[in-house]
């Protein structure tokens, strides 16, 4: 296990598929309490860049520190403290909601998963289908579940790719709440998103990208909607 | 192509050259007659194309455990080599088959677990070709396990068949015999040293190509 | 090491879970199998009885070919919610979650087994029970070795394109020792006079065939699923 890290620092990060840019030197950092918001339009590297922070995929060139550490060196401990919410939800569609957060707390060596779980379910408002099959939820009860999922283990960095898709107006907003609850116990997030009007206001640091490359960087004052159109369009 | 390539390519050219003659000069095997003279190109191939495979193997490894870059490229050649020297194999053990044994094919067993060897190498190819972004990588452990698994296909095979003319036959062949050999020997290794090193430089081009095109668009 | 297996086995139960519930591969599986051992029995069967000692290949061959459609299935299965990259993303050992797919692949296959060998005992009169403990040992031996090589595969194809056609392209060249030794050593005790000192032959290179392959596999697993 390694220690908590207060920032996350990304220089110049690339990656390639032959030819094509997924992402083209970005630079950025989040420090603790931070939600940084990735935006722009399908193929701007959002899921990319996540999956690169997550430690799944190598950057074909530049580094990414967690705190001091990189992904190579931190290993197991470091992917112990991130938590990801993946655009596939990461679930098991053949096991209820209950056995999935449980198997999955077991992966992350939780000794309390299924007490955990159950706490998991009934603050996502699940409790009472939490022995139903995955594969019978509506997409936004599942989002919420994979929510839970990417938050079991208390992570220190917490990565989202879509997390408010499917979510009715109230789930949305006790999402906001929740991530605001996690922002204030210090935790790092970085989300990419679709929804401008629902993150407005709640980002501390955004992201403008589009081709893989990072357009400008916002710092959450004024309509997003505006700053956004202004950060991709224009150029 | 280096300096050393170009030597490399002359010789085995001018070797090859005259081999046809040096090979009609040896003197004819008592039963096999004409036809085991096809030996002389069979023999250098069969052992460049398991050369082949071992180099292939081994930049595989290190590519994968040592994240050593160039090797792929390295493997990426030997694997063709394989291919190629694979189907001289292929093709003459057949011809010399006919004439010793009669048949076009037989399950003789280094002749199957060439075939075997081969099949790997073109199915690591195709993989490369087909497999998209990352076919590197899984190429890499195709190639390493292929290496491995020589052994076993080479035991597997011999236990299971058994009808081709023991290893042990170029020492104790005549020196009339044994000199075309060696000098057919060197000549295609000239010529695999020549392709390996062009084809192994030419994929590090390709990928310094791809990374300037990288930085060119960057900048 | 008390971790490794701990990670194992919980892949290994969440796999059975899942199978249990849908039943999609074991079905699947099962019938490929049979309808494998018909089409050869159409072929090979001859006024009610079979040219030569063909029963041993059939089993093999059949359980090669539905190995490599489950090994397909349940890696498809990994890929849809994108669950294979969850697993990488825990913080357990790699390996160990390969040792894990390994094992509930080797369970899988079991069951498939435990249906083809009565099944090619009775329409190709093979002497099944003639030398059960070898005969058992052989498929638990030839089936580790098959699937060992086929789970690393399948699991690094999972990002590949193409990688329906690849996985047979790929694993049955380099499974052919298996395939051989399975096979002749099947072959060895169902003919008239059963040779067992050749069946136990065949044994010792389909476990030196594991040991190695086996181990490779564990110290390529991490390597090529980091993409």
């Amino acid at each position: 296990m390694i220690d908590d890290f207060a920032r996350l620092s990304v220089s110049s990060l690339s990656r390639h598929y032959g030819r094509r840019k997924a992402l083209s030197r970005v630079t950025f950092t989040c420090d603790a309490g931070d939600i940084v918001g990735l935006l722009g339009p399908n193929g701007a590297g959002k899921s990319t860049l996540l999956a690169i922070l997550g430690t799944l995929l190598a950057p074909s060139e530049g580094t990414v520190e967690y705190g001091t550490v990189t992904a190579e060196k931190g290993g197991a401990g470091l992917r112990a403290r991130i938590g990801m919410l993946g655009h596939d939800l990461f679930l098991y569609p053949e096991l209820t909601a209950f056995e999935n957060l449980v198997f999955f707390g077991r992966m992350y060596g939780l000794r309390d998963a299924p007490a955990r779980a159950t706490a998991a379910l009934d603050r996502a408002g699940l409790g009472e289908r939490a022995h139903d099959h995955v594969s019978g939820y509506s997409r936004g009860m599942r989002q919420r579940v994979a929510l839970e999922r990417a938050l079991l283990h208390g992570p220190r960095l917490l990565l989202l790719d879509e997390p408010f898709t499917g979510l009715d107006q109230a789930s949305a907003a006790a999402l906001v709440a929740r991530l605001r609850e996690e922002q204030a116990r210090g935790v790092l997030i970085v989300l990419a998103t679709h929804d401008l009007d629902v993150v407005d206001g709640l980002l501390t640091r955004e992201l403008f990208l589009r081709n893989g490359r990072l357009m400008s960087v916002g710092t959450g004052e004024g309509p997003l909607r505006d700053r956004y159109h202004a950060a991709i369009m224009a150029s | 192509m280096t300096k050393l390539n170009q030597i490399e390519l002359a010789l085995a050219g001018a070797m090859l050259a005259v081999a046809p003659w040096i090979i009609d000069a040896a003197p004819y095997e008592a039963t096999m007659g004409l036809v085991q003279k096809i030996f002389y190109f069979h023999m250098p191939a069969a052992w460049l194309f398991l050369l082949a495979a071992i180099i292939a193997g081994t930049a595989s490894a290190m590519f994968l455990f040592g994240k050593k870059r160039d090797m792929d490229g390295w493997a990426l050649a030997a694997a063709e080599l394989a291919v190629v020297f694979g189907i001289i194999t292929l093709v003459t053990g057949p011809l010399w088959a006919r004439k010793a044994w009669g048949i076009w094919w037989v399950w003789d067993a280094r002749l199957t677990s060439s075939l075997i060897l081969w099949m790997i190498f073109v199915a690591y190819l195709l993989l490369r070709r087909y497999g998209g972004p990352g076919a590197d990588k899984l190429g890499a452990g195709m190639a390493l396990f292929g290496l491995a698994n020589v052994p076993f296909i080479f035991v597997s095979v011999n236990v299971w068949r058994t009808l081709h003319p023991q290893t042990s036959v170029v020492p104790t062949l005549p020196v009339q015999m044994g000199g075309p050999l060696w000098f057919c020997i060197t000549a295609f290794f000239l010529l695999f040293l020549a392709l390996l090193g062009m084809r192994a430089r030419l994929e590090r081009q390709r990928v310094r190509i791809e990374d300037l095109y990288l930085a060119e668009d960057e900048a | 090491m008390k971790d490794f297996f701990r990670v194992a086995w919980l892949v290994v139960r969440k796999d059975l879970m899942v199978e249990a519930r849908s039943l999609e591969v074991v079905s699947t599986t099962l019938f490929f199998a049979l309808t494998v051992v018909l089409v050869f029995a159409f072929g090979l069967v001859r006024e009610g009885t079979p040219v030569g000692d063909v029963s041993a290949a059939i089993l093999w061959i059949a359980t090669a070919f539905s190995g490599t459609l489950a090994l397909g299935r349940t890696f498809e299965r990994e890929r849809q919610a994108d669950t294979l990259r969850a697993l990488m993303l825990a913080p357990a050992d790699r390996p160990a979650i390969y040792a894990g797919k390994l094992a509930g692949m080797l369970l899988l296959m079991a069951l498939v087994e435990m249906v083809l060998v009565p099944l090619v005992g009775l329409l190709f009169q093979a002497p099944i029970l003639g030398h059960p403990v070898h005969l058992a040992a052989l498929l638990l031996a030839g089936t580790t070795g098959f699937a060992a090589v086929g789970t690393l595969f399948a699991a690094m194809l999972v990002r590949a394109r193409s990688r329906d056609v690849m996985l047979p392209i790929l694993l049955y060249p380099i499974t052919v020792p298996v395939m051989i030794a399975g096979v002749r050593g099947t072959a060895a005790l169902f003919q008239g006079t059963p040779d067992e000192a050749l069946a136990r032959f065949w044994i010792a290179l389909l476990v030196f065939f594991d040991v190695v392959f086996v181990t490779l596999a564990l110290w390529t697993f991490e390597p090529v699923m980091t993409e």
